[in-house]
């Protein structure tokens, strides 16, 4: 027989908190979006660049200044797939 | 977890309140490890792409979320469907045909645990603290009594206190739990 505490012991343990950093790149989205549109617009316009961002993504974010964190990375990829 | 406070976050991330997508990803983001990590068992690479692109896809989509107050269904949804991705990714063909032993179960389990973690609100910051601690973080006694400066003998006694206290703030909530589920278990006449 589990007591109400017991079960609740038991609930806390299952929301593990995950690490800290994965919670800052999520956070720091709104930023990453304003940086991003700059970028969008210039894949549009620049053949050379859009050529460049494909092959190299990462690459092509840290060009332009902006730490290609996994979330920076996938709202990119988010935003060149429309 | 209240729905309608999930709606109100959401109606405040879609006016561009300051501060509103860091409670949504506070809010959240145990939420989504979890199904990630635990539910489907993914690798910690694996596990943090999904945690990242299921934000990234909240964040985006936000704004066609239809019904604000399925916030939390809607999550959860997403963040499958990232990991069936990732387990087709990693080659684990076995595990997309169907979800792990005990996922639906274990994604029960969350939700009610959600509403625990919701109602850790309702205590003292010292309560909240010691518990996220030795449930949540899993750090020992003498980590604890470092951290927060207090003797490692009375750490067991505050954890049993604090827990008693969360109990009765969750009290409702069971009671209407065990009527809800004690009307289920009764044989339907006619």
């Amino acid at each position: 027989m589990t007591t109400p505490e017991e079960r609740i012991a038991e609930l806390l343990r299952a929301l593990p908190a995950p690490p800290q950093g994965w919670m800052e790149a999520a956070k720091e989205l709104p930023t990453a979006r304003r940086e991003l549109d700059t970028i969008v617009e210039r894949i549009e316009r620049d053949e050379r660049f859009r050529a460049l961002v494909l092959a190299d993504l990462e690459e092509a974010l840290r060009g332009e200044g902006v730490e290609p964190t996994p979330a920076v990375v996938a709202l990119l990829r988010r935003r060149l797939a429309r | 977890m209240d729905p309608a406070s999930d709606a109100a976050l959401v109606a405040r991330c879609l006016a561009n309140e300051q501060g509103a997508w860091d409670e949504l990803v506070d809010r959240y983001a145990r939420y989504v490890y979890a199904i990630a990590a635990r539910v489907y068992r993914l690798e910690p690479s694996d596990a943090e792409d999904v945690f990242q692109e299921v934000f990234a896809r909240v964040f985006e989509r936000l704004d066609t979320l239809r019904d604000v107050d399925a916030l939390r269904p809607w999550i959860a949804q997403t963040t499958r469907r990232c990991a069936v991705d990732a387990l087709r990714r990693s080659g684990r063909e076995t595990a997309v045909e169907q979800l792990p032993d005990g996922a639906d179960e274990g994604l029960a389990q969350l939700d009610e645990a959600m509403t625990v973690h919701a109602a850790l609100a309702g205590l003292s910051p010292d309560c909240r603290e010691i518990l996220d601690r030795f449930f949540t973080r899993d750090e020992s006694y003498r980590t604890i009594g470092t951290e927060l400066d207090l003797p490692p003998g009375t750490i067991a006694s505050r954890i049993a206190r604090c827990l008693a206290r969360l109990r009765d703030v969750l009290q409702p909530d069971m009671q209407r739990a065990q009527r809800a589920g004690k009307k289920a278990d009764r044989p339907r006449v006619g």
